[in-house]
Protein backbone atom coordinates (compact mmCIF):
# COMPACT_ATOMS: atom_id res chain seq x y z
CA UNK A 1 0.00 0.00 0.00
CA UNK A 2 1.27 3.52 -0.57
CA UNK A 3 1.53 5.94 2.24
CA UNK A 4 3.27 8.34 0.70
CA UNK A 5 2.00 12.58 0.57
CA UNK A 6 1.07 13.08 -3.06
CA UNK A 7 2.49 15.97 -4.90
CA UNK A 8 0.22 18.88 -5.07
CA UNK A 9 -0.50 19.22 -8.94
CA UNK A 10 0.35 23.26 -10.55
CA UNK A 11 -3.09 24.15 -10.18
CA UNK A 12 -3.29 23.00 -6.27
CA UNK A 13 -0.10 24.42 -5.30
CA UNK A 14 -0.36 27.97 -6.58
CA UNK A 15 -4.04 28.48 -5.91
CA UNK A 16 -4.73 29.17 -9.85
CA UNK A 17 -8.42 28.32 -9.28
CA UNK A 18 -8.82 31.18 -6.49
CA UNK A 19 -6.71 33.57 -8.53
CA UNK A 20 -8.88 32.92 -11.75
CA UNK A 21 -11.89 33.79 -9.83
CA UNK A 22 -10.29 36.49 -8.15
CA UNK A 23 -9.30 38.39 -11.18
CA UNK A 24 -12.75 37.67 -13.06
CA UNK A 25 -14.36 39.58 -10.17
CA UNK A 26 -12.47 42.51 -10.45
CA UNK A 27 -12.98 42.81 -14.41
CA UNK A 28 -16.52 42.43 -13.97
CA UNK A 29 -16.92 44.85 -10.95
CA UNK A 30 -14.44 47.27 -13.14
CA UNK A 31 -17.10 46.84 -16.51
CA UNK A 32 -20.11 46.99 -14.64
CA UNK A 33 -18.53 50.55 -12.82
CA UNK A 34 -18.09 51.62 -16.53
CA UNK A 35 -21.07 50.98 -17.57
CA UNK A 36 -23.12 52.70 -15.23
CA UNK A 37 -20.81 55.72 -14.96
CA UNK A 38 -19.70 55.53 -11.77
CA UNK A 39 -17.46 58.35 -11.02
CA UNK A 40 -15.23 57.51 -7.67
CA UNK A 41 -14.20 60.84 -7.04
CA UNK A 42 -18.20 62.03 -6.33
CA UNK A 43 -17.88 58.98 -3.64
CA UNK A 44 -15.22 61.18 -1.47
CA UNK A 45 -15.89 65.13 -3.07
CA UNK A 46 -19.10 65.36 -0.71
CA UNK A 47 -17.92 62.99 1.85
CA UNK A 48 -17.71 66.81 3.92
CA UNK A 49 -21.29 67.32 3.52
CA UNK A 50 -21.88 64.03 5.86
CA UNK A 51 -20.09 65.60 8.74
CA UNK A 52 -22.38 68.65 8.34
CA UNK A 53 -25.17 66.35 8.55
CA UNK A 54 -23.92 64.24 11.19
CA UNK A 55 -22.93 67.62 13.13
CA UNK A 56 -26.67 68.89 12.88
CA UNK A 57 -27.63 65.55 14.44
CA UNK A 58 -25.41 65.65 17.40
CA UNK A 59 -27.46 68.22 19.06
CA UNK A 60 -30.71 66.50 18.70
CA UNK A 61 -33.90 68.26 19.35
CA UNK A 62 -35.06 66.29 22.32
CA UNK A 63 -38.86 68.11 22.96
CA UNK A 64 -39.68 66.42 19.84
CA UNK A 65 -40.17 63.16 20.86
CA UNK A 66 -43.20 64.50 22.76
CA UNK A 67 -44.54 63.95 19.09
CA UNK A 68 -42.49 61.32 17.59
CA UNK A 69 -43.97 58.37 20.54
CA UNK A 70 -47.12 58.15 19.10
CA UNK A 71 -46.25 57.28 15.81
CA UNK A 72 -43.44 54.94 17.63
CA UNK A 73 -45.62 53.02 19.20
CA UNK A 74 -47.84 52.56 16.25
CA UNK A 75 -44.84 51.20 14.28
CA UNK A 76 -44.47 48.43 17.10
CA UNK A 77 -48.31 48.20 16.88
CA UNK A 78 -48.21 47.49 12.96
CA UNK A 79 -44.94 45.32 13.35
CA UNK A 80 -47.01 43.33 15.86
CA UNK A 81 -49.65 42.49 14.25
CA UNK A 82 -48.33 42.05 10.79
CA UNK A 83 -46.64 39.22 12.06
CA UNK A 84 -49.16 37.62 13.97
CA UNK A 85 -51.46 37.61 10.79
CA UNK A 86 -48.81 36.17 8.49
CA UNK A 87 -47.51 33.62 10.54
CA UNK A 88 -50.89 32.29 11.95
CA UNK A 89 -51.76 32.07 7.82
CA UNK A 90 -48.51 30.64 7.63
CA UNK A 91 -49.04 27.49 9.59
CA UNK A 92 -51.24 25.94 7.35
CA UNK A 93 -48.95 26.60 4.26
CA UNK A 94 -45.97 25.24 5.98
CA UNK A 95 -47.96 22.12 6.64
CA UNK A 96 -48.99 21.78 3.14
CA UNK A 97 -45.94 22.29 2.02
CA UNK A 98 -43.77 19.80 4.22
CA UNK A 99 -42.43 16.67 2.29
CA UNK A 100 -43.15 14.21 5.69
CA UNK A 101 -47.02 15.66 5.68
CA UNK A 102 -47.89 15.58 2.29
CA UNK A 103 -46.84 13.11 0.17
CA UNK A 104 -48.35 14.51 -2.90
CA UNK A 105 -46.10 15.69 -5.20
CA UNK A 106 -48.01 17.96 -7.23
CA UNK A 107 -49.79 19.74 -4.35
CA UNK A 108 -46.44 20.14 -2.29
CA UNK A 109 -44.73 21.95 -5.23
CA UNK A 110 -48.10 24.25 -6.36
CA UNK A 111 -47.84 25.57 -2.57
CA UNK A 112 -44.29 25.79 -2.85
CA UNK A 113 -44.50 28.28 -5.93
CA UNK A 114 -46.96 29.97 -4.41
CA UNK A 115 -45.03 30.53 -1.28
CA UNK A 116 -41.80 31.40 -3.72
CA UNK A 117 -43.68 33.89 -5.51
CA UNK A 118 -44.67 35.44 -2.44
CA UNK A 119 -41.28 35.50 -0.87
CA UNK A 120 -39.71 37.33 -3.94
CA UNK A 121 -41.75 40.98 -3.29
CA UNK A 122 -39.70 43.35 -2.14
CA UNK A 123 -41.34 44.77 1.34
CA UNK A 124 -41.11 48.56 -0.44
CA UNK A 125 -42.86 46.96 -3.46
CA UNK A 126 -45.52 45.40 -1.12
CA UNK A 127 -45.82 48.42 0.77
CA UNK A 128 -46.07 50.39 -2.28
CA UNK A 129 -48.78 48.50 -3.76
CA UNK A 130 -50.87 48.64 -0.52
CA UNK A 131 -50.73 51.90 0.08
CA UNK A 132 -52.69 52.15 -3.33
CA UNK A 133 -54.95 49.66 -2.43
CA UNK A 134 -56.30 50.64 1.28
CA UNK A 135 -54.92 53.90 1.31
CA UNK A 136 -52.04 56.19 2.66
CA UNK A 137 -52.22 54.85 6.91
CA UNK A 138 -51.24 52.19 9.16
CA UNK A 139 -53.84 49.49 7.29
CA UNK A 140 -51.33 49.31 4.55
CA UNK A 141 -48.38 48.72 6.99
CA UNK A 142 -49.36 45.85 8.75
CA UNK A 143 -50.80 44.18 5.39
CA UNK A 144 -47.39 44.82 4.07
CA UNK A 145 -45.92 43.54 7.13
CA UNK A 146 -48.52 40.27 7.18
CA UNK A 147 -48.05 39.85 3.80
CA UNK A 148 -44.01 39.59 3.94
CA UNK A 149 -43.87 37.84 6.96
CA UNK A 150 -46.21 34.96 5.73
CA UNK A 151 -43.73 34.45 2.85
CA UNK A 152 -40.66 34.18 5.28
CA UNK A 153 -42.17 32.22 7.98
CA UNK A 154 -43.98 29.52 5.74
CA UNK A 155 -40.40 28.71 4.11
CA UNK A 156 -38.80 28.68 8.06
CA UNK A 157 -42.05 26.69 9.03
CA UNK A 158 -42.00 23.57 6.65
CA UNK A 159 -38.07 23.48 6.81
CA UNK A 160 -38.98 23.02 10.54
CA UNK A 161 -41.39 20.51 10.17
CA UNK A 162 -39.21 18.74 8.05
CA UNK A 163 -36.62 18.13 11.04
CA UNK A 164 -38.77 16.34 12.91
CA UNK A 165 -38.63 12.84 14.26
CA UNK A 166 -41.08 10.83 12.13
CA UNK A 167 -41.51 7.90 14.96
CA UNK A 168 -44.16 9.32 16.76
CA UNK A 169 -46.25 9.91 13.37
CA UNK A 170 -46.05 6.55 12.47
CA UNK A 171 -47.06 5.62 15.87
CA UNK A 172 -50.14 7.65 15.58
CA UNK A 173 -51.13 6.36 12.49
CA UNK A 174 -50.77 3.04 13.43
CA UNK A 175 -53.25 3.77 16.14
CA UNK A 176 -55.79 4.66 14.35
CA UNK A 177 -55.42 8.95 13.97
CA UNK A 178 -56.67 10.75 11.03
CA UNK A 179 -54.35 12.88 9.32
CA UNK A 180 -55.58 15.94 11.79
CA UNK A 181 -55.05 14.17 14.66
CA UNK A 182 -51.51 13.12 13.54
CA UNK A 183 -50.67 16.50 13.28
CA UNK A 184 -51.94 18.18 16.11
CA UNK A 185 -50.74 14.99 18.72
CA UNK A 186 -47.34 14.45 17.03
CA UNK A 187 -46.16 17.08 14.62
CA UNK A 188 -47.45 20.44 16.12
CA UNK A 189 -46.36 19.54 20.01
CA UNK A 190 -42.35 19.20 18.37
CA UNK A 191 -42.00 22.29 16.60
CA UNK A 192 -44.00 24.51 19.02
CA UNK A 193 -40.73 26.34 20.20
CA UNK A 194 -39.37 26.54 16.55
CA UNK A 195 -42.83 28.34 15.68
CA UNK A 196 -42.44 30.39 18.57
CA UNK A 197 -39.13 31.43 17.88
CA UNK A 198 -39.62 32.31 14.48
CA UNK A 199 -42.23 34.55 15.17
CA UNK A 200 -40.27 36.77 17.48
CA UNK A 201 -37.30 36.34 14.74
CA UNK A 202 -39.91 37.91 12.09
CA UNK A 203 -41.48 40.09 14.73
CA UNK A 204 -37.79 41.68 15.15
CA UNK A 205 -36.89 42.10 11.47
CA UNK A 206 -40.33 43.63 11.45
CA UNK A 207 -39.86 46.39 13.64
CA UNK A 208 -36.95 47.30 11.70
CA UNK A 209 -38.89 46.76 8.12
CA UNK A 210 -41.55 48.81 9.64
CA UNK A 211 -39.73 52.26 10.53
CA UNK A 212 -39.47 52.35 6.40
CA UNK A 213 -42.67 51.56 5.61
CA UNK A 214 -43.88 55.13 6.24
CA UNK A 215 -41.82 56.81 3.93
CA UNK A 216 -44.55 55.15 1.22
CA UNK A 217 -47.20 56.60 3.51
CA UNK A 218 -48.03 53.23 5.28
CA UNK A 219 -47.77 54.79 8.32
CA UNK A 220 -45.58 54.27 11.51
CA UNK A 221 -42.03 56.77 12.44
CA UNK A 222 -41.38 56.52 8.72
CA UNK A 223 -43.59 59.08 8.12
CA UNK A 224 -42.03 61.67 10.22
CA UNK A 225 -38.86 60.58 9.11
CA UNK A 226 -39.48 61.16 5.95
CA UNK A 227 -40.88 64.68 7.20
CA UNK A 228 -37.76 65.26 8.92
CA UNK A 229 -35.73 65.10 6.20
CA UNK A 230 -37.15 66.34 3.47
CA UNK A 231 -37.53 69.99 5.44
CA UNK A 232 -33.70 69.76 6.56
CA UNK A 233 -34.72 69.44 10.32
CA UNK A 234 -31.91 67.09 10.73
CA UNK A 235 -31.82 67.74 14.42
CA UNK A 236 -35.27 66.17 14.63
CA UNK A 237 -33.86 63.43 12.48
CA UNK A 238 -31.40 62.81 15.00
CA UNK A 239 -33.88 62.01 17.79
CA UNK A 240 -35.88 59.82 15.53
CA UNK A 241 -32.47 57.81 14.57
CA UNK A 242 -31.64 57.53 17.74
CA UNK A 243 -34.98 56.45 19.25
CA UNK A 244 -35.54 53.93 16.33
CA UNK A 245 -31.67 52.73 17.64
CA UNK A 246 -33.14 52.19 21.08
CA UNK A 247 -36.36 50.41 20.20
CA UNK A 248 -34.71 48.03 18.27
CA UNK A 249 -32.37 47.26 20.74
CA UNK A 250 -34.85 46.82 23.43
CA UNK A 251 -37.04 44.69 21.22
CA UNK A 252 -33.54 42.61 19.66
CA UNK A 253 -32.14 41.98 23.16
CA UNK A 254 -35.85 41.04 24.94
CA UNK A 255 -36.33 38.49 21.94
CA UNK A 256 -32.93 36.94 21.88
CA UNK A 257 -33.03 36.20 25.30
CA UNK A 258 -36.87 34.41 24.80
CA UNK A 259 -35.39 32.82 21.93
CA UNK A 260 -32.92 31.29 23.98
CA UNK A 261 -35.02 30.43 26.55
CA UNK A 262 -37.07 28.37 24.52
CA UNK A 263 -34.30 26.03 23.26
CA UNK B 1 -60.96 -23.37 22.40
CA UNK B 2 -58.68 -22.35 19.62
CA UNK B 3 -60.54 -19.12 17.64
CA UNK B 4 -58.48 -18.02 14.96
CA UNK B 5 -57.28 -13.74 14.59
CA UNK B 6 -55.30 -13.85 11.42
CA UNK B 7 -55.09 -15.60 9.15
CA UNK B 8 -52.16 -14.88 5.88
CA UNK B 9 -53.07 -16.91 2.47
CA UNK B 10 -50.52 -17.14 0.00
CA UNK B 11 -49.04 -13.49 0.94
CA UNK B 12 -46.54 -11.95 -1.30
CA UNK B 13 -45.19 -8.76 -1.12
CA UNK B 14 -42.99 -7.27 -3.02
CA UNK B 15 -41.47 -3.97 -2.79
CA UNK B 16 -41.47 -1.23 -5.71
CA UNK B 17 -37.92 -1.51 -5.97
CA UNK B 18 -38.47 -5.24 -7.26
CA UNK B 19 -36.73 -6.86 -3.46
CA UNK B 20 -39.16 -9.65 -2.36
CA UNK B 21 -40.55 -8.55 0.99
CA UNK B 22 -42.63 -11.83 1.86
CA UNK B 23 -42.86 -15.04 -0.31
CA UNK B 24 -45.86 -17.16 -0.31
CA UNK B 25 -46.57 -16.51 3.53
CA UNK B 26 -49.37 -18.97 5.00
CA UNK B 27 -50.00 -18.57 8.73
CA UNK B 28 -52.68 -18.38 11.35
CA UNK B 29 -52.44 -17.41 14.42
CA UNK B 30 -55.15 -17.55 17.05
CA UNK B 31 -56.62 -15.67 19.22
CA UNK B 32 -54.86 -15.37 22.62
CA UNK B 33 -51.36 -16.61 21.30
CA UNK B 34 -48.22 -15.17 22.45
CA UNK B 35 -45.98 -15.64 18.46
CA UNK B 36 -42.72 -14.40 18.64
CA UNK B 37 -40.96 -14.21 15.25
CA UNK B 38 -37.09 -14.60 14.84
CA UNK B 39 -35.10 -14.46 11.55
CA UNK B 40 -32.10 -11.95 10.70
CA UNK B 41 -32.08 -8.65 9.86
CA UNK B 42 -34.40 -7.46 6.07
CA UNK B 43 -35.92 -11.65 6.44
CA UNK B 44 -39.33 -9.62 6.44
CA UNK B 45 -40.03 -9.87 10.12
CA UNK B 46 -41.20 -5.66 9.96
CA UNK B 47 -43.03 -6.28 6.80
CA UNK B 48 -45.02 -9.24 8.29
CA UNK B 49 -46.08 -7.52 11.20
CA UNK B 50 -46.72 -4.39 9.36
CA UNK B 51 -49.09 -5.94 6.93
CA UNK B 52 -51.74 -6.96 9.84
CA UNK B 53 -52.54 -3.22 10.79
CA UNK B 54 -51.76 -2.02 7.02
CA UNK B 55 -48.74 -0.17 8.06
CA UNK B 56 -47.86 -1.73 4.57
CA UNK B 57 -49.58 -3.50 1.57
CA UNK B 58 -49.06 -6.36 0.21
CA UNK B 59 -48.79 -7.11 -3.13
CA UNK B 60 -50.92 -10.38 -3.78
CA UNK B 61 -52.67 -13.04 -1.78
CA UNK B 62 -55.05 -12.47 1.38
CA UNK B 63 -55.05 -11.36 5.02
CA UNK B 64 -58.55 -11.87 7.23
CA UNK B 65 -59.14 -11.12 10.54
CA UNK B 66 -61.32 -12.49 12.45
CA UNK B 67 -62.83 -14.07 9.03
CA UNK B 68 -62.53 -10.87 7.56
CA UNK B 69 -59.85 -9.95 4.47
CA UNK B 70 -58.65 -6.79 5.64
CA UNK B 71 -56.62 -6.06 2.12
CA UNK B 72 -59.18 -3.57 0.68
CA UNK B 73 -60.06 -1.42 3.65
CA UNK B 74 -60.09 2.48 3.29
CA UNK B 75 -60.60 5.74 5.14
CA UNK B 76 -62.54 5.54 8.40
CA UNK B 77 -62.55 1.43 7.86
CA UNK B 78 -58.92 1.57 7.99
CA UNK B 79 -58.43 3.78 10.68
CA UNK B 80 -60.77 1.19 12.78
CA UNK B 81 -58.44 -1.38 11.88
CA UNK B 82 -55.54 0.25 13.10
CA UNK B 83 -57.13 1.18 16.19
CA UNK B 84 -57.70 -2.19 17.45
CA UNK B 85 -54.45 -3.00 16.65
CA UNK B 86 -51.56 -1.77 19.01
CA UNK B 87 -47.98 -1.02 18.25
CA UNK B 88 -44.62 -0.98 19.94
CA UNK B 89 -41.84 0.29 18.54
CA UNK B 90 -38.15 -0.03 18.93
CA UNK B 91 -37.37 3.71 19.17
CA UNK B 92 -40.98 4.12 21.31
CA UNK B 93 -41.84 6.40 19.27
CA UNK B 94 -43.55 8.81 21.78
CA UNK B 95 -43.86 12.54 21.61
CA UNK B 96 -40.88 13.50 23.45
CA UNK B 97 -41.94 17.46 24.06
CA UNK B 98 -45.20 16.03 25.45
CA UNK B 99 -46.39 14.32 28.81
CA UNK B 100 -46.95 10.86 29.35
CA UNK B 101 -50.24 11.66 30.19
CA UNK B 102 -50.80 13.55 26.71
CA UNK B 103 -49.13 10.76 25.12
CA UNK B 104 -50.89 7.92 26.64
CA UNK B 105 -54.17 9.30 25.83
CA UNK B 106 -53.00 10.03 21.87
CA UNK B 107 -53.25 6.22 21.94
CA UNK B 108 -57.35 6.84 22.19
CA UNK B 109 -57.33 9.21 19.29
CA UNK B 110 -58.85 6.73 17.15
CA UNK B 111 -62.25 6.76 19.12
CA UNK B 112 -62.20 10.47 19.00
CA UNK B 113 -64.00 12.97 16.30
CA UNK B 114 -61.21 15.33 15.28
CA UNK B 115 -62.46 18.74 16.99
CA UNK B 116 -63.42 16.48 20.58
CA UNK B 117 -59.51 15.81 20.23
CA UNK B 118 -58.04 18.61 19.29
CA UNK B 119 -59.01 20.61 21.74
CA UNK B 120 -58.17 17.65 24.41
CA UNK B 121 -61.62 17.14 25.44
CA UNK B 122 -61.07 13.13 26.76
CA UNK B 123 -63.55 11.59 28.80
CA UNK B 124 -63.04 11.26 32.25
CA UNK B 125 -63.11 7.70 31.93
CA UNK B 126 -60.75 7.86 29.70
CA UNK B 127 -58.36 9.91 31.72
CA UNK B 128 -59.15 7.20 34.40
CA UNK B 129 -57.88 4.68 31.86
CA UNK B 130 -54.42 6.65 31.17
CA UNK B 131 -54.32 6.11 34.64
CA UNK B 132 -55.00 2.87 35.25
CA UNK B 133 -52.90 1.92 32.33
CA UNK B 134 -49.80 4.00 33.89
CA UNK B 135 -50.38 2.24 37.12
CA UNK B 136 -50.44 -1.56 35.18
CA UNK B 137 -46.91 -0.43 34.05
CA UNK B 138 -45.53 0.92 36.95
CA UNK B 139 -45.40 4.49 35.92
CA UNK B 140 -48.41 6.25 37.18
CA UNK B 141 -46.23 9.12 39.10
CA UNK B 142 -44.53 10.00 36.18
CA UNK B 143 -47.93 10.63 34.36
CA UNK B 144 -47.09 14.55 34.30
CA UNK B 145 -43.51 14.35 33.44
CA UNK B 146 -42.29 15.37 29.99
CA UNK B 147 -41.08 11.76 27.97
CA UNK B 148 -37.51 13.84 27.87
CA UNK B 149 -36.73 13.32 30.89
CA UNK B 150 -37.30 9.32 30.97
CA UNK B 151 -35.34 6.25 30.63
CA UNK B 152 -35.52 4.15 27.34
CA UNK B 153 -37.30 1.61 29.35
CA UNK B 154 -39.41 3.80 31.10
CA UNK B 155 -40.57 5.65 27.27
CA UNK B 156 -41.48 1.98 26.43
CA UNK B 157 -43.18 1.20 29.45
CA UNK B 158 -45.56 4.00 27.95
CA UNK B 159 -45.39 3.17 24.80
CA UNK B 160 -47.25 0.37 26.38
CA UNK B 161 -49.44 2.28 28.06
CA UNK B 162 -50.41 4.31 25.45
CA UNK B 163 -51.42 0.70 23.70
CA UNK B 164 -53.39 -0.41 26.22
CA UNK B 165 -55.53 2.86 25.52
CA UNK B 166 -56.48 1.20 22.16
CA UNK B 167 -58.54 -1.35 23.72
CA UNK B 168 -56.73 -3.99 21.46
CA UNK B 169 -57.12 -7.15 20.30
CA UNK B 170 -53.47 -7.13 19.27
CA UNK B 171 -50.23 -6.14 19.73
CA UNK B 172 -47.66 -6.11 17.78
CA UNK B 173 -44.07 -5.30 18.75
CA UNK B 174 -41.90 -4.21 16.25
CA UNK B 175 -38.11 -5.13 18.07
CA UNK B 176 -39.49 -3.96 21.40
CA UNK B 177 -36.67 -4.19 23.30
CA UNK B 178 -33.80 -3.93 21.47
CA UNK B 179 -32.44 -0.52 22.60
CA UNK B 180 -32.82 -1.55 26.17
CA UNK B 181 -30.91 -3.15 28.46
CA UNK B 182 -30.52 -6.36 30.41
CA UNK B 183 -32.86 -5.43 33.02
CA UNK B 184 -35.53 -3.16 31.96
CA UNK B 185 -35.61 -5.93 29.00
CA UNK B 186 -37.03 -8.01 31.54
CA UNK B 187 -39.57 -5.37 32.79
CA UNK B 188 -40.76 -4.69 29.48
CA UNK B 189 -41.22 -8.19 28.58
CA UNK B 190 -43.37 -8.86 31.66
CA UNK B 191 -45.88 -6.14 30.83
CA UNK B 192 -46.61 -7.53 27.07
CA UNK B 193 -46.85 -10.63 29.07
CA UNK B 194 -49.02 -9.62 31.55
CA UNK B 195 -51.54 -8.07 28.83
CA UNK B 196 -51.77 -11.03 26.99
CA UNK B 197 -52.25 -13.31 30.19
CA UNK B 198 -54.75 -10.65 32.05
CA UNK B 199 -56.55 -9.31 28.76
CA UNK B 200 -56.31 -12.51 26.12
CA UNK B 201 -54.64 -10.16 23.90
CA UNK B 202 -53.13 -11.72 21.32
CA UNK B 203 -49.20 -10.58 20.75
CA UNK B 204 -47.12 -10.90 18.19
CA UNK B 205 -43.44 -9.66 18.98
CA UNK B 206 -40.26 -9.62 16.57
CA UNK B 207 -36.82 -10.56 18.83
CA UNK B 208 -33.73 -10.57 18.52
CA UNK B 209 -33.10 -12.83 21.36
CA UNK B 210 -33.58 -16.62 20.81
CA UNK B 211 -33.74 -16.84 25.11
CA UNK B 212 -36.27 -14.24 25.25
CA UNK B 213 -38.18 -15.54 22.61
CA UNK B 214 -38.49 -18.91 24.24
CA UNK B 215 -39.03 -17.56 27.74
CA UNK B 216 -42.12 -15.78 26.39
CA UNK B 217 -43.61 -16.71 23.84
CA UNK B 218 -46.24 -19.68 23.11
CA UNK B 219 -45.02 -20.36 20.00
CA UNK B 220 -41.82 -19.21 17.22
CA UNK B 221 -42.11 -18.11 13.74
CA UNK B 222 -38.80 -17.94 11.86
CA UNK B 223 -38.77 -15.59 8.59
CA UNK B 224 -35.56 -16.56 6.06
CA UNK B 225 -35.52 -13.86 3.38
CA UNK B 226 -39.16 -13.69 3.00
CA UNK B 227 -40.23 -17.35 3.61
CA UNK B 228 -41.68 -18.71 6.48
CA UNK B 229 -39.11 -21.64 7.38
CA UNK B 230 -40.40 -22.32 11.42
CA UNK B 231 -43.54 -22.49 13.11
CA UNK B 232 -43.62 -24.61 16.17
CA UNK B 233 -45.74 -23.77 19.90
CA UNK B 234 -43.30 -23.88 22.41
CA UNK B 235 -42.95 -27.00 24.07
CA UNK B 236 -41.66 -28.36 20.44
CA UNK B 237 -39.18 -25.89 20.15
CA UNK B 238 -34.86 -27.33 20.39
CA UNK B 239 -32.72 -25.29 20.54
CA UNK B 240 -30.55 -26.45 17.48
CA UNK B 241 -33.79 -25.50 15.52
CA UNK B 242 -32.41 -21.84 15.30
CA UNK B 243 -29.51 -22.68 13.02
CA UNK B 244 -31.48 -23.17 10.34
CA UNK B 245 -33.49 -20.08 10.45
CA UNK B 246 -29.98 -18.20 11.49
CA UNK B 247 -28.27 -19.55 8.59
CA UNK B 248 -26.40 -16.93 6.21
CA UNK B 249 -27.11 -18.48 3.19
CA UNK B 250 -29.91 -21.43 2.09
CA UNK B 251 -27.53 -25.33 1.21
CA UNK B 252 -27.60 -26.41 -1.91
Amino acid sequence: MNNKIPKRTFVQKYHLIGWGWTILFVILLGLSSAMTGVDWGTFFTNLNQFFVLVEQMASPAWDYIDIIWQPLLETIQMALIGTTIGTVLAVPFAIIAARNIVKNKVVRSVIRLLLNLVRTLPDLLLAALFVAIVGIGPTAGVWTLAVFSFGMVSKLFYEAIETIDEGPLEALRAAGANKMQIIIFAVLPQILNNFVSYFLYTFEINVRASTILGYLGAGGIGVYLQRSLSSFQYAQTGVIVIVIFAVVIIIDGFSNWLREKLV
Amino acid sequence: MVEKLIEFQQVRKVYSNGVVGLDNINLTINKGEFVAVVGLSGAGKSTLMRTINRMHDITSGDILLNGRSIVALKGKELRQLRREIGMIFQNFNLVKRSSVQRNVLSGRVGYYPTWKSALGLFSKEDKEKAELALQRVNMAEKIYTRVDQLSGGQQQRVAIARTFMQDPQIILADEPIASLDPMTTKEVMDDLKKLNQDFGITVIANLHSVPIAMEYSDRIIGLRAGKLVYDQPIAAVKQTDFDEIYAEKQEG
